[in-house]
């Protein structure tokens, strides 16, 4: 019971994007021991008079009659009731044989890691009763328990002064002769780590809904459960989270979730899969023992984005490689484009979803149904795992999201009727039609577009290296358009030097610099062309770390930033940062600069425990700064963009 | 993965003389009382390769190595061993399995591979690069025993010839240039074309050809069929490949591209180079595609990749191609290399069969092994040696960085150091052999003394 109590308090509270880099747990943690072992005080009989109160409880009327106790009440009683956080501890012991319900403090300071807030909240709850018993809506119960907690209050006040005297000294004596076993427990249950009391409390979690939902079969048992967890609902509530739930809905659960079950299905198809949070430590370890890739997990990691995953890239490549034949259900044209993915060969959202479209075409090839199996579901399911080995071996980028949907949404789609071979035929016609058209075609349509807002004179800043820019530059150099090109680039990927080369072969008249130098280059623009990994249906433009930053300078310049995607990399997605989703990678690469050897003063970087690198890939580019998206769809603003993912998704999907 | 597995177990090397003989192929000699070919099977069977194709010089030898390969590893491996006449070269020992090659790609393995570098590392690196020729480099070993300081030192200028020259591009993927360092006289030339394009070139002649290769089937067997003169992988096939790297002559995948103009539209076709544009564009361009300069004008040069994968130096690799290489393998099996031999140690650092005998007040030192069933006499000592199985050692013996094989008879008061002793050898008493090979079956008659000799039957 007290381990129970002690892992249910915790509130599963999934930390995402801004929190404190040191999480309270540890130091609660270790603040509970000294407290326990301060000798027992006499307040304890305080403890012993409620339990038949709890007993008594409704348990509806409980959770009604849990007040949130305000800050400012508190504070004041909490310096001295700090000094009666120890005291509980003995009675806990005492009562926790004798009497399953417990009072509310004693609960809470069973558990590590809000003992303090919870015992002063709960003090401050006698204390302060009258006071709440104007807010409590169930007052007719309440009023007792208000007067009962009222003598509390004032037993313990003189008790504190006392320090033990009369009835109450008997009472100590036992708490003092039950303070040793309790001593020992004690120090044992707080040095209990947070996962594992998070996993003691689901597991204990489930096995209660499963005894409850069974209907109170003994009254003993019910009893206990239900008086335990009402006296917890204080610190929960206090702690402001919604979703620990008062015991009566989770009872209430397991037969709602067999009513609106169906609901709920549909309702997750429609949703996307949450993204994996590698910051909760449960699904990483789970996730890494599905994993073929073994990775290893970077120590210093930047606290923002602790929910990214993030892994030592210098072995990932050796390990993958060296288990190249182990690798048996992965078709060897899946595991070259992870291979190449992993190694940076092959970068750039068109080029990776290509390269991964034409393995899936081989493995279509070369794909029969085992016997027993239809095609549809086998060949989804080899989809998904071939998928989800791309995904392991880099972060997979929208336009690759998208492509796998179209697929198995194809596959899905084909009539039962069909041979294998034909169904195979169909599905290669199909990839073949979606790079054609999505891709390929779509990038001349946009060349078309874009080539019409180009003028002669013009000086055209790009940033990066985007495939469709360069083919809008090719073209309009082709048309004989005079103008110039701004080629700005950023460490470390210097991806902007291969489209310079191709640039400048063709003759184009190019300037090339760093992305520091971004203001000063941009008086003389007249145009930014920018590429783009995603657009969102908010019309944020997700793409290359600093792409909006040069979209922003361009805004502040007064220069028309027109983004050039195509439509199948457009997201239902909103994103409004770029730290929720975005992609790490390695930090060694901006730790090092290649060919400057003397410049070593990130070398051994992870031996220091305060200095953290962060390498993101991707950054979010508000639609504020974006003149005007150029898609296969023609030229919109980018608050067109939910327009075209509804109107057109459904068609994007069947084509 | 598609990929084929022919191991190139040798027939009998000159080199080895007195070691292999007619009873004993290269493929079996022992390397810590295990055939060492047992090494590169294991090496494959770890890998999850279970077919393979072993090639052996000469039908004798074969006869000896099927049988063991059958026996040894008959659930475990489905292996095929094919003998080739002696004397055609590892070249045409490939060109006369050719018609059993059917995969993809080709893995060859020398017989005589003793390491542990992940061959899937191999054949990843070759796939990724889309390599025509991916080989296998590791640093060369250290020869000769590290205890003692002078005599390594004398190896190394004794033997200069076996290192390897290697020319390696800046990000050490790319194979520019090898050779022997024995064909290597004063100078080499170095093609300028690959110099130029590459901008920069590496040679280093500490890496040593491991002899692993892995090759694209359709090269391999064009380059065979063509220059049917190649008789070595290594010295033809291989430089070969490397100095034409840019100027290929031989079709990549001429039969595919031909078939797509056939029967598909011109439009498609643009669209086709288009995707290849983009998809190569999104890589970093290797030299390659640099030498063939932007937008290749009209006229189209093939080329083609030669790749390398460089083993980790916290790797293993060595072959067994001299006598030196063979102690100096066997010690480290037992010694600093001892995960390869997947015997576990003893807590003296030492592996014992259980049923050997030791006479009162023998030492046997650390990284040593002592075979199943050999005897040993009163106060005798063993230091960083293998002894086989069955030996019968008297008493007073030292054998200090030796190999002495199974069934050897060792009279009293011997000393043996450094030195081999082939299966069935006999030394007699107060025989003192330094730096010696013992052939099989051999009798050292008592009290001779022989420093840096090589002792075997005469042939009748």
């Amino acid at each position: 019971m007290e381990t129970s109590r002690g892992a249910r308090a915790v509130p599963k509270v999934r930390q995402v994007g801004f929190f404190t880099p040191n999480p309270p747990t540890p130091t609660r943690t270790q603040s509970v021991p000294p407290e326990s072992t301060s000798p027992p005080i006499s307040d304890s009989p305080a403890v012993m008079i409620v339990p038949p109160r709890h007993l008594s409880d409704n348990l509806s009327l409980r959770t009604a009659a849990v007040p949130v106790p305000e800050s400012a009440v508190r504070r004041p009683t909490r310096a001295d009731h700090v000094a009666l956080v120890g005291s509980y501890n003995p009675s806990e012991s005492l009562f926790g044989s004798s009497s399953p319900p417990a009072f509310s403090p004693v609960s809470r300071i069973g558990d590590g890691e809000f003992s303090e807030e919870a015992s002063s909240a709960g003090l401050c709850r006698r204390s302060n009763s009258a006071k709440f018993a104007s807010s409590l809506p169930s007052r007719g119960f309440d009023v007792t328990a208000v007067r009962r907690s009222d003598n509390f209050a004032a037993k313990a006040g003189r008790e504190q002064i006392k320090q033990a005297k009369g009835t109450e000294k008997s009472v100590n004596a036992v708490a003092g002769q039950q303070y040793e076993p309790l001593s020992s427990s004690k120090p044992l249950k707080a040095k209990t780590t947070k996962a594992e009391r998070r996993a003691l409390q689901e597991s204990q979690r489930a096995a209660k809904a499963a005894a409850l939902g069974e209907g109170n079969k003994s009254a003993t048992v019910s009893g206990s459960a239900v008086a335990g967890v009402p006296v917890r609902q204080p610190s929960q509530k206090k702690d402001g989270d919604s979703h620990n739930h008062p015991v009566a809905p989770s009872i209430a659960t397991p037969e709602k979730k067999g009513g609106d079950r169906p609901i709920e299905k549909e309702r997750k198809k429609d949703a996307p899969p949450p993204r994996m949070q590698f910051d909760d430590k449960n699904r990483v370890e789970k996730a890494k023992r599905r994993s073929v890739v073994n990775p290893t997990e970077v120590r210093n990691r930047v606290e923002l984005f602790q929910h990214l995953p993030q892994y030592e890239h210098g072995t990932l490549l050796p390990d993958l490689e060296s288990k190249f034949f182990q690798l048996d259900p992965v078709h060897p044209a899946v595991y070259k484009v992870g291979l190449r993915y992993l190694a940076g060969d092959i970068i750039g959202g068109n080029a990776r979803c290509i390269a991964m479209l034409q393995a899936f075409q081989e493995v279509i090839k070369d794909y029969s149904a085992p016997p027993q199996k239809t095609l549809v579901r086998d060949l989804t399911a080899k989809i998904n795992s071939y998928a989800s080995f791309l995904i392991e071996c880099r972060p997979q980028s929208i336009s690759m999201g998208n492509a796998i949907r179209f697929l198995k949404s194809r596959i899905h789609n084909l009539p039962l009727t069909l041979s294998e071979s034909e169904a195979k035929a169909t599905l290669l016609s199909d990839v073949d039609r979606f790079i054609n058209e999505k891709i390929v075609i779509a990038d001349k349509v946009i060349v078309r577009h874009a080539a019409t807002k180009i003028r002669d004179g013009d000086v055209l800043l790009t940033y990066g290296s985007s495939c469709v820019v360069e083919m809008i530059l090719l073209y309009a150099h082709e048309l004989g358009k005079q103008f110039r090109v701004v080629v700005v680039d950023s460490r470390p990927k210097l991806e902007g030097r291969a489209l310079l080369r191709r640039l400048v072969a063709r003759d184009l008249c190019c300037t090339y610099t760093h992305i520091n130098a971004i203001s000063y280059i941009m008086h003389d623009v007249t145009r930014v062309f920018l590429g783009a990994s995603s657009v969102l249906s908010n019309g944020t433009v997700y793409s290359r770390v600093g792409t909006a930053c040069v979209a922003m300078v361009a805004n502040a310049f007064h220069v028309p930033v027109l983004i050039c995607c195509e439509a199948y990399k457009f997201h239902e997605r909103v994103q409004l940062d770029s730290i929720c989703s975005n992609e790490l990678g390695d930090p060694d690469v901006i730790a090092k600069v290649p060919g400057r050897l003397d410049v070593n003063y990130l070398d051994n970087w992870t031996a220091n425990e305060n200095l953290q690198l962060l390498n993101l890939m991707y950054d979010a580019t508000p639609s504020d700064y974006i003149s005007m998206i150029v898609t296969d769809y023609g030229m919109i603003p980018p608050t067109s963009v939910p327009v075209i993912v509804r109107e057109y998704r459904r068609e994007h999907l069947l084509i | 993965m598609d990929f084929q597995v022919v191991v190139l177990a040798g027939g009998n090397s000159k080199k080895l003389v007195p070691l292999v003989s007619k009873e004993v192929p290269k493929a079996l000699l022992p390397v810590a009382n295990r055939p060492v070919l047992s090494y590169v099977l294991e090496q494959l069977e770890a890998s999850n390769l279970k077919d393979v194709i072993v090639v052996v010089e000469g039908q004798e030898s074969a006869l000896l190595v099927g049988p063991w390969i059958s026996s040894a590893y008959v659930d475990r491996l489905h292996v095929e061993v094919a003998a080739v006449p002696e004397d055609v070269g590892t070249a045409g020992a490939l060109r006369a399995i050719a018609p059993h090659l059917t995969a993809k790609d080709i893995l060859v393995v020398s017989g005589d591979l003793v390491s542990d570098v992940p061959i899937g590392a191999v054949a990843a690196a070759h796939r990724r690069n889309d390599a025509v020729l991916t080989a296998m480099l590791c640093s060369s070993p250290v020869s000769g025993p590290s205890d003692s300081g002078s005599s390594s030192g004398k190896d190394k200028t004794k033997k200069s010839g076996h290192y390897n020259i290697i020319g390696l591009d800046p990000s050490k993927q790319f194979l520019l240039y090898i050779a022997a360092g024995a064909d290597v006289e004063k100078d080499t030339r170095i093609q300028k074309s690959i110099l130029r394009s590459v901008g920069q070139m590496e040679i280093r002649s500490d890496l040593m050809d491991a002899h692993m290769y892995a090759f694209k089937r359709s090269v391999l067997q064009q380059v065979l069929d063509r220059k049917d003169m190649f008789l070595s992988l290594k010295q033809d096939v291989l430089p070969y490949l490397v100095r034409s790297q840019l100027k290929s002559e031989i079709l990549l995948n001429g039969a595919t591209q031909a078939e797509e103009s056939g029967n598909e539209k011109a439009n498609s076709q643009k669209n086709h180079v288009l995707l290849s544009e983009i998809l190569a564009n999104a890589s970093l361009p290797s030299f390659h595609e640099l030498a063939l300069g932007p937008y290749g004008s009209g006229h189209v040069r093939r080329t083609h990749k030669c790749c390398v994968y460089i083993a980790s130096g916290s790797k293993y690799c060595a072959r067994l191609n001299s006598i030196q290489a063979f102690m100096d393998i066997n010690r480290d099996v037992i010694g600093e290399a001892n995960r390869l031999s997947g015997y576990s140690l003893s807590a003296h650092n030492n592996i014992i069969h259980p049923s050997a005998e030791l006479g009162s007040k023998t030492t046997v030192g650390p990284h040593c092994m002592l075979g199943e069933g050999s005897q040993m006499g009163d106060k005798c000592s063993v230091k960083r040696s293998v002894i086989g199985r069955h030996c019968r050692i008297g008493s007073n013996v030292k054998v200090v960085n030796s190999v002495v094989m199974n069934h050897v008879t060792i009279g009293d008061g011997c000393s043996v150091q450094g030195s081999v002793i082939c299966s069935n050898g006999q030394l007699q008493e107060r025989a003192i052999l330094r730096d010696c090979q013992v052939g099989a079956g051999f009798v050292v008659t008592a009290g001779s003394e022989y420093k840096g000799e090589s002792l075997a039957r005469k042939e009748k």
